[in-house]
């Protein structure tokens, strides 16, 4: 066993690959921020806001007002010079940690899909995917007369392929729960509501489409990363994943979600094909800068294998990625941790790639009450939080306590004495008529965040069976 | 890898055989149409809602406004002329029923009245009674300044019929004559009628011409789509101005302590309780998609709701939705009127009634809102 591993480590397979996910993930992402800033959304959800949502333990990370827009243009750079291969190493701890730091500034704007780019471009700090087809190669062998290197170890790429697994396979399990697979939720909620899509929009308020679509949503989930794999079903596979995503990019407001997935499908494919792709740029790398750069085929037939500089770092880097899918492996079950029901609670609901379960909505009014005077009064949500951080917060606990603590530090220094914050809040979950959320009786002022149970979440009456 | 791959597909295989087998135990959940007939979902046409909604409610009522701010209009020209007392009275009685119309409108702060800001030009209260005394003196004042919005619309001309003077004959005086004081005085309250007259022709026109198909044809479902946004307009209204502008406020629900100088139509008195209920008796209609001003109606959020909830267990929304809305209207209608109400203290009665008229929000805002899919706010979202 160990003597497989330690051969399975040791084996090399072509860089092409790696290089053509890099050249792709840098441009997607620098795209994703172009797209982002031009809808005016920095200023909108990061500078506008009085007050953020913050993650426990991250409460440190803030925006920095108009300064933020720099944030974004630290980003976009690192994601074009990833792209290009200049100085790749440190592009991608740049963008790694601009952008995780972007994501944690509101957890208001948390998606799956920005935590996968975040973890996966924290992956790809570990790889050497700017070694091949990269200004770096390139640079090396004009200044130095490096050959560049043509192999790389194959756990590299199979860490891509292993991570993308798990979020397909993660986001399927989640899938088999009975809300999904016995009554079509939510998507009989939000598929008739997409009536004015062209050509299917007709037949998406037929009750037996929804069924459709959930059926064939948890099983591609669940299938999809196995027939990537296997290399007959490849072609299908990816036929499926293009349709797949297209679709649910058609359906809702996913952002450049698709792309990335379907970009990333690709690192399936074997390392002939993406030469091809390879060779393609290369062409037409000099046609798009009328002659002035080449980029020279030999640097791309070297035969020359990818030797770690400092052999200790690069166990240290093996050791970081082996405990970084442990831990991706093990954290969407932590919720099994927490008593109630998680769709409920949403005690564990993060990072665990729960991906379009829930149609989830609140209402939340708080009741302010000085401890002193016994004066009571209810707060107006839109005094302190944008639509969006209402939306959110309404059905969230994290949200609402940490909402809470902020109402009481702002009315204690305003002074009012001995602030005592308490919630109305009714909460709807999947087609299931709304119900009180949060116990009204409890002081939130006094509860303190931490990772235990939250048991001032009034219990969930109905059942949700499954994982 | 591999092995883990081999485990998690062991795992996989172990719960699909687990969901095989549970399905077939209770088949019941499959479906929701036990014993029911179950019509076919996503026949709901939101275009025939939205002209239901443009060409029987809206516009109607936009036209009947318009009407009255015009018989408005003409009353003050005639107090102007001739300010008797009887002329006093039938200016106050026009500006009453075109202030009852306009709790009939407010509430479609969408397209052109969005646009114009019409509900902030025309119901700002309480009003800035020295910014008035200001602007008859200086006479220099132009009323289409955002600045101006305390000192005009219908809480400005209840003021200057009822509050610039303690007795009518005293207010009558104010007016009364051709001298420059009292020219003044008749040229402000013309301004300011003119003012609403101005605002409500332009959005009536612009409803009448392009804006009506503008509204219908955007039939589609996004948060820019008229559904949604009319849905949110209309939600926004009755939290912000029905629930909290003509009960909460002035019951110190935000702020702990009654502020009976905030009621609508102070100076006047008596009335506020009237305007609420004017103004609930229209969105439960314009729920319920009636046709303004008479009892027929057409499609509606309550037929869209009627229509969805074959999806949601049976449950019947839309009536539980109406039944809050009834009980709401009890409750306020019990009340003796607002003045007498919020001198109690605490005004214990007047807050279980705006409880009542609470509840309804999270119905709208939650339930219904949830179950028709509408959007909120353009984002990204992945619905976790």
């Amino acid at each position: 066993m160990k003597d497989k591993i330690t051969q399975y480590l040791n084996s090399h397979t072509e860089a092409a690959p790696l290089a053509v996910f890099r050249v792709f993930f840098g441009i997607l992402m620098f795209v994703s921020i172009v797209r982002f800033w031009s809808y005016g959304w920095i200023e909108k959800f990061y500078i506008a806001p009085k007050f953020h949502f913050t993650f426990y333990g991250f409460e440190w990370v803030r925006p920095f007002g108009d300064y933020t827009y720099l944030l974004f243009c630290i980003c976009a750079v690192s994601s074009l010079m990833i792209t290009l291969g200049w100085k790749y190493r440190w592009a991608i701890i740049t963008f790694f940690l601009s952008f995780t730091y972007i994501e944690l500034m509101d957890k208001t704007m948390y998606l799956n899909h920005y935590y996968f780019i975040s973890i996966l471009s924290f992956l790809m700090i570990f790889l050497p995917a700017g070694k091949y087809f990269s200004v770096d190669a390139f640079t090396l062998s004009r200044k130095r007369n490096i050959e560049p290197i043509q192999y790389i170890p194959r756990w590299t790429i199979d860490s891509i392929k292993l991570l993308i697994a798990i979020v397909y396979i993660y986001a399927g399990l989640a899938k088999l729960n009975s809300d999904w697979l016995l009554n079509a939720m939510p998507l009989k909620i939000w598929l008739p509501s997409k009536f004015d899509i062209p050509l299917i929009g007709n037949v998406l308020g037929e009750e037996w489409v929804s069924y459709v679509f959930s059926w064939f949503g948890a099983s591609y989930d669940l299938f999809i990363p196995f027939l990537l794999l296997w290399k007959r079903t490849r072609i299908f596979a990816f036929v499926m994943v293009i349709i797949f995503h297209l679709l649910t990019r058609v359906l809702f407001p996913i952002g450049m979600f698709p792309y990335v997935m379907i970009v990333s499908a690709l690192i399936f494919f074997d390392a002939g094909f993406h030469k091809k792709i390879v060779y393609a740029f290369a062409k037409f790398i000099p046609s798009l800068s009328r002659g002035a750069v080449k980029y020279p085929k030999q640097l791309l037939e070297s035969n020359l294998y990818y030797k770690p500089k400092h052999p200790k770092v690069a166990r240290v880097s093996l050791t970081v990625v082996a405990i970084f899918f442990i831990v991706q492996i093990l954290l969407p079950w932590r919720y099994l941790a927490y008593p109630g029901e998680l769709f409920w609670t949403e005690e564990g609901y993060r990072f665990s790639w729960r991906v379009m379960l829930m149609e989830k909505s609140g209402y939340a009014q708080f009741k302010i009450v000085d401890g002193v005077t016994g004066r009571r009064f209810y707060v107006d949500n839109t005094d302190f939080l944008t639509p969006l951080q209402e939306k959110q917060m309404s059905f969230q606990p994290d949200f609402i306590l940490e909402y809470a603590h902020y109402l009481r530090d702002h009315f204690e220094s305003q002074g009012h004495q001995d602030v005592g914050v308490y919630v109305e809040s009714f909460v709807a979950l999947n087609g299931r008529l709304s119900e009180t959320y949060i116990d009204p009786e409890v002081n939130l002022a006094k509860v303190e965040e931490s990772f235990a149970h939250k048991n001032w979440i009034k219990p969930f009456t109905d059942e949700i069976k499954g994982l | 890898m591999f092995e883990i791959m081999k485990k998690v597909f062991g795992l996989l295989v172990v719960t699909l055989i687990m969901f095989a087998c549970s399905e077939s135990d209770d088949t019941g959940i499959m479906t929701d149409d036990e014993g029911g007939v179950n019509p076919p979902v996503g026949t709901f046409d939101r275009s025939a809602m939205l002209s239901n909604w443009a060409d029987n409610i809206i516009i109607p009522s936009y036209v009947d406004f318009d009407t009255k701010i015009a018989a408005l209009e003409t009353a003050v020209a005639a107090f102007s002329a001739d300010a008797t007392t009887a002329n006093l009275e039938l200016v106050r009685s026009e500006w009453l029923t075109a202030y009852s119309t306009w709790q009939r409108v407010s509430m479609f702060e969408i397209g052109p009245a969005e646009t114009v800001n019409l509900r902030l030009n025309v119901n700002i209260y309480p009003t800035n009674t020295t910014l008035i005394q200001d602007n008859i003196q200086n006479e220099n004042y132009n009323l289409s300044l955002s600045s101006n919005r305390v000192a005009k619309g219908f809480p400005a001309i209840d003021y200057l019929l009822y509050g610039i003077a303690p007795t009518d004959e005293a207010i009558i005086s104010k007016y009364e004559g051709s001298e420059a004081d009292a020219l003044r005085h008749q040229n402000y309250l013309s301004a300011v009628v003119g003012d609403i007259r101005l605002l409500s022709t332009d959005v009536l026109e612009q409803w009448q011409g392009d804006y009506r198909d503008i509204f219908v044809n955007n039939d589609g479902a996004s948060a820019t789509a008229s559904t949604d946004r009319l849905v949110n307009d209309y939600i926004f209204y009755y939290e912000k101005f029905l629930r909290a502008g003509k009960m909460g406020i002035p019951g110190g629900v935000f702020s702990g302590t009654v502020e009976s100088e905030n009621i609508e139509a102070l100076y006047a008195g008596n009335l506020s309780k009237q305007f609420f209920l004017e103004g609930l008796n229209a969105t439960q209609d314009f729920f319920n998609g009636k046709a303004y001003n008479t009892n027929s109606t057409g499609e509606s959020l309550n037929s869209y709701l009627e229509e969805l909830n074959t999806v949601s267990d049976g449950v019947a929304l839309n009536d539980i939705i109406n039944n809050q809305f009834n009980t709401a209207r009890t409750a306020v209608s019990n009340l003796r009127s607002f003045e007498e109400e919020l001198a109690v203290n605490p005004p214990s009665d007047f807050l279980e009634a705006y409880n009542q008229v609470q509840r309804v929000v999270p119905l709208l805002k939650v339930d219904m809102v949830s179950a028709m899919s509408i959007s909120i706010d353009f984002a990204d979202a992945d619905g976790d």
